[in-house]
Formats: structure tokens, sequence, C-alpha cells
């Protein structure tokens, strides 16, 4: 009996918080736009009895994932939004990772404080975060100040409003998601592992390459994972720092949504970037699966 | 006995492979290794001996370049090592931790190195199967090091470090987690390693019959400093202080002042009791603090008083302790010290003539033990 409780509750959790939120979603997807409140129809009414559910069903269709076919902003944003996430993610990880090692390597007495240095921008709201870069990054910003002050430019460049603000408020945001699994996987290793690699031979890059890198990669590989599969959907960081050129799904989503109220059309694109990410979430379960197994 | 034979540590003409001049390491403000002077020889078995935290492996650490001294010089084959790193010393070092690369096979944690020195695979491949047979661990060699058991790991770990075929090899505890009839294989198949290879090795343990079994030279140490450097029976019956006789085997130590008597020494040691007469090439002046040591297997046990013995004393049997092959008696003499004899068991236990609270009397000649300043 207690078994059962103890496995009910992760399920219960499951489907209130995902399941049905997800069957709302799917069934509105499969309804049509319409001016009402709530903007669409068919809407289920079980007091009609047996024939009224029957008209509910037969009144639901395909369309709206049919008219994602026929404009080709919806592929080109889904496009667009992976090779963005693709991109700010290898981006990540080239920053993430030398801080993580750095972190690993520091004296043990400094590794909580620095720990807690990664943690704390957490503390502040996100989108105040996002709203300081802009003003970081606009052509008045601190950062086009600091270079003009440099000398290192004439006049100020344009960051703001670019894919590139998009991706450093990308990186910057998802930074935590990639040093910490990194952190932990290098800080877990033992030292005299690369001792062991020089004294067989290895320099210190080598080393590196060899033991190090495979020894880190779990930590890699779930790092990417978790920057990747949210970034794919980010609305927020590309409607406040990117420009009209900056095309994403969430963006995409969030218009269909509020802007144009159409609702199932606005279900159907949620429903496909959800397909998109199961994939990357399954091979990321599996990753720490395979993580622990190795581990047990 | 090859020993006999092989004593480059006596030719002034022989160059030593390894020379620590004048070392001392320290972590802070705490002495690990005080001012060490010592010669290891080529195709040398030296075994380092001591309690744990006495710097054995910081000596080691030191020779493989993973630390450098804080004063003096390490010189192996005549080169001093301080600005060579330890990817370019043909050294290598089995660790204590092991140091297994978790994530690649046996069979690749063995061929690491020598893929390292860029071998081509035909070669590789032989010298890993080799070491796999070498180390009975063909069976394992496509395991991760997670997957086999602390002693297989233990054989992984030093089937690595001999693979390059070094011309030292530093070996750390290399056979701590091994059951004993493994263990004593493993020495054999060392000592043989090291006669086919004429690699030299140096061996860290604190089993101290494994250091006599398989070493050319002990040294055992004490608090950073060698205390003394001999072959192994040159430390057994010749200890040059307490702490060797004590750390090496079972030993009794009678301490009190001395007393030359001819060519001899006596050690007078309580009142009542015949005075011990030992032999000595120290000189040790009247009324000197003496210890006198004598390994139980030295003194004969005996319910009679034995007619001509330099030595006797009377005691009663306190306690025996039964090793099969071997019996130790723990006899408490009228002062109250108590001396271990030790007999072999050459009959049936059934037959043994002595047994608890038994009077007895205690010999041994006047060369059996040794006379001790410290
Ligand atoms: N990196 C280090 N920092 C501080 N103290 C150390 C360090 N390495 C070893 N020591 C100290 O040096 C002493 C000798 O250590 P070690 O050589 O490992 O002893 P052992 O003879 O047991 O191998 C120990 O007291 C140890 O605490
Ligand atoms: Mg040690």
């Amino acid at each position: 009996m207690r078994r059962l409780t103890l496995i009910a509750v992760p399920y219960l959790w499951l489907i209130a918080l995902f399941l049905i939120p997800f069957a709302i979603v799917l069934k509105i997807s499969l309804s049509d736009v319409a001016l009402a409140r709530p903007p669409y129809m068919p809407q289920l009414d079980i007091t009609g009895g047996w024939v009224a559910i029957r008209e509910f069903f037969a009144a639901l269709d395909f369309e709206n994932f049919w008219f994602l076919t026929t404009d080709d902003l919806y592929w080109k944003a889904y496009l667009s939004s992976l090779q963005i996430a693709l991109l700010s993610t290898v981006l990540t990880l080239l920053v993430g990772y030398p801080i993580a090692y750095a972190m690993a390597r520091a004296a043990p007495e400094w590794r909580p404080t620095l720990l807690m240095l990664v943690i704390l921008p957490f503390w502040t709201s996100f989108l105040i975060r996002v709203y300081a870069w802009m003003g970081i990054l606009s052509n008045e910003g601190l950062l086009n100040q600091f270079l003009l002050w440099l000398g290192v430019i004439s006049e100020p460049l344009t960051i703001l409003n670019t894919n590139t603000a998009v991706y450093i408020g990308i990186v910057y945001t998802y930074l935590p998601f990639m040093i910490l699994p990194i952190y932990s996987a290098l800080e877990r290793m033992d030292d005299s592992l690369l001792e062991a690699a020089e004294d067989l031979g290895c320099s210190r890059l080598s080393a590196f390459w060899l033991v190090t890198i495979p020894l880190s990669k779990n930590g890699i590989i779930a790092g990417c994972f978790l920057v990747f599969i949210p970034t794919i959907g980010e609305f927020v960081i590309p409607s406040l720092l990117g420009g009209s050129e900056t095309l994403m799904i969430g963006k995409v989503l969030w218009e269909e949504f509020f802007s144009n109220r159409d609702w199932p059309v606005a279900s159907a694109v949620a429903v496909i970037l959800l397909l998109i990410l199961v994939i990357p979430i399954i091979l990321f379960q599996r990753n720490e699966q395979k993580q622990r197994e190795a581990e047990g | 006995m090859t020993q006999c034979a092989f004593a480059p540590w006596n030719d002034p003409e022989e160059k030593p492979l390894i020379q620590f001049r004048n070392v001392s390491k320290r972590f802070g403000d705490f002495t690990a290794i005080d001012d060490l002077t010592q010669d290891i020889f080529e195709k040398e078995f030296f075994a380092l001996l001591g309690p744990s935290g006495c710097g054995k492996t910081t000596m080691m650490r030191m020779l493989a370049g993973f630390d450098a001294p804080t004063e003096g010089q390490i010189l192996i084959a005549g080169q001093d090592m301080a600005r060579v790193p330890p990817n370019k010393r043909a050294v290598n070092m089995m660790f204590q931790s092991y140091a297994l690369f978790p994530h690649l096979t046996v069979w690749d944690n063995i061929a690491f190195g020598l893929k390292r020195e860029g071998k081509d695979s035909e070669t590789i491949n032989a010298r890993v199967d080799e070491m796999l047979r070498l180390t009975r661990l063909a069976k394992f060699a496509k395991r991760k090091p997670h997957q086999i058991s602390g002693g297989q790991r233990q054989r992984v770990a030093l089937a690595r470090s001999l693979a390059k075929a070094p011309k030292l090899l530093l070996l750390d505890e290399p056979l701590g987690a091994l059951d004993k009839k493994l263990r004593q294989d493993t020495q054999f198949e060392l000592m043989d390693i090291q006669e086919k290879t004429g690699t030299t090795f140096v061996i860290v343990t604190h089993d101290q019959e494994e250091a006599m079994t398989v070493a050319s030279r002990v040294a055992v140490m004490d608090e950073g400093r060698i205390v003394q450097v001999a072959t192994p029976d040159q430390i057994y019956e010749a200890p040059n202080s307490v702490y060797v006789a004590d750390f090496i085997g079972d030993v009794n130590i009678i301490s009190g002042r001395a007393k030359t008597q001819g060519d001899k020494v006596a050690v007078l040691w309580a009142e009542a009791q015949p005075d011990i007469l030992g032999t000595t090439s120290k000189s040790f002046s009247d009324g000197q603090e003496i210890h006198f040591a004598i390994r139980p297997e030295k003194v004969g046990i005996s319910p009679d008083e034995p007619a001509d013995a330099q030595n006797k004393i009377q005691g009663k049997v306190l306690d025996i302790a039964y090793l099969g092959n071997i019996s130790t008696y723990h006899v408490e003499l009228p002062t109250g010290h108590i001396i271990k004899a030790q007999t072999a068991n050459t009959r049936r236990i059934a037959r043994r003539q002595i047994t608890w609270e038994d009077p007895v009397w205690l010999s041994w000649t006047d060369t059996a033990g040794v006379l001790l300043e410290r």
C-alpha cells in the first residue's frame, strides 16, 4: 500500500501538471477559432448527453496543423529556433566549461563561495536581469559608452535588437545550467588521474583531452540539454533583446495567442514544439540513466 | 643466493641511479622529508618501510616528479630532475589509490602509456596481452574498473605501470589489497620481472615480511628520515636502534646500564638477576644506558636448567600462542618483564612438555642478541 502511494505521487503530479494541460491544449489545437469567450469552438457540453459528445468530436479536425504547413513563417520559425538554440548551447558550453573547470580547480575552501556566485543571479527576477541587459547593450548603453571611452570604436555599435543581443541574453541566462552539471562532474574527478596520465607520458594538454574531457562528458551532455531544451521555446529574451530579424517559435506562439487571439493555431504551434522537444528530452533522460548505471 | 653477489652499494666505483642529496620537503611548516641523503643503484629492489605518515609516498612523488623538493637535489642517472616534468621521466609509478581511468576498459588502461609512445598497434596489442597474462587479468580485459574487484584493480594498476618497461618503477603499497596467496605469488612475479627486465624498483610497503621477501635493501623510515638502510638479513639481525628492531619482526627489549667485561658487555638490568652478557663491536662506557634486543626464536626455553648457557633466566609461562608451525611462549620474569620465546613445533601438540604456569628456564648465547644505544 505504501509502495503504491509512493509510486502514485509522481504520476498524479504528472497527470495534473502535464497530461491534463496538454490534453486541453491538444483539444484547442483541433478546434476552430471563434469570436467568443473562450475564443474557440466547439465547447464540450456534457449536459447534452451522448449526441452532444458525438457532435463535439465530429467538429474537431487537423485544419490548424494543415494551416501551419501553408505559411512558411512557421517552419522557418521552428528552424531558426533550433539554429539559435544550437548555437547558443555551443556558446554557453564554450563560456561555461572554463568557468566550471576553474571552480573545480579552485582551493576547496573557495568552492562554496564560487558556487554561490553562480547561483546568485537567480535571486533577482529574470525579467529585471533581461531589462538590465537592454540598458547595457543599447546604443547609449554602458557597453557602447565604455568602448567609446576606450577609443576602440568611434561610433556606437548596434547590438540591441539584433540576434547578437539574443545570443548574449541566452548565454547569460542559461550559463548556470551549463556550469553546475559540468562543475559537479569535474569536482568529483580524482586529481591523481591526471598525475597518472602525465606519469604515462601525457602532456598537460593531452591529459586534459584524454582524461578530463571524457570524465566530464556526462556533465557536458546534461548541461547542453539543460540549455538547449528551454532555449528552443524561449520567448522573453528574443522579444526584449531581439529585433525584427529574430525569428523564434516562442515569439510566434506569443503573437498568435495574444495579438491574433487565434488560440487554436497557437495551440497547434505549441503541440508541434512539444513534439520537437520530446526527442532531446528522451535523449537527456537516457544519458542520466546511463550515468546512474555507470555509478551504481 | 644472488643477493650476496649483488651489492653495488658496497662498490665505490658504481654510479647510483638515484641520488637524494640533502632533500627536504615541507608542506607549510610541516616537514614531511627531513634532510634526506640516499643512493639507490640500478637493478636494485629498494623497499621503503615505515609507519603511515612517515613520508614514503612523498619520496615517491618527488621521484615521479609530482612534487618538487623544498630543498636539496634529486638526481636520476646523474641528471638533476628539478626541471624535468613527470611525462619526460623514464619513471612509472603505481599509485596507492591505483588511479585507474574509470572511462577506459582494463585493456585500454594498460595500453594508455604505450599509445602515448606512438607504438604501432601490433606492438601495443602484444605488450598489453603479455601484461594481462602476467597479472592474470585476460578474462577482464573488456571490463571497466568499477566492474572488477579491489584486488583485480590493483593488478590492473600494476600492469599499467609495468607496460612501458620503465627504467625505474615506483610501487606505492602495490600489494596491500591482495589476499595472502596472491600476494606471495605476485611478490615472486615482481622479483622475476625485475630479474628479466633489469628494472630498478622502489617499493613502499608497511608489510615487513613483504619488504624482507622482495628487497635487495630495506630502508626503515621514521618521521621524514631514513633510520637505517641495509639488506633484509642485516636489518633483521643487526638493527641499529630499538626503533628498527621493534619495527621489523618480533623482538624482546631489555633496558639497563652497560658494564664492560673483557671483550664483552654486560647489561645490568635488574637487581637480584644475573647480568645479560652480549658481544658488540660498538664501545659502551660503563653506566651508559643500553638496550638489549633479542628475537624470540633465538631464546631457548626448557623445563630444566640448561647446563652451559651464557645467559639464563628463570620465569613462569604466562601464555602460549600456537601458530601451527611455531609456538610463542610468553614468559613472565620475577621482575615483571615479559619475554617471548619461540620454538618450532616439530612434535605433535599432545606431546608438548611445557604448559601454562610451568616454571621454565630461558637461555641464549652471548651472540644471539644485539646491544643498542638508543
Ligand atoms: N599535499 C600535502 N599537504 C600537506 N601535507 C601533506 C601533503 N602530502 C603529504 N602530507 C603530509 O606529509 C606526511 C607524509 O605523508 P606521506 O608521504 O603520504 O606518508 P606515507 O609514509 O604514509 O606514505 C603526512 O603527515 C602527510 O599528512
Ligand atoms: Mg602513503
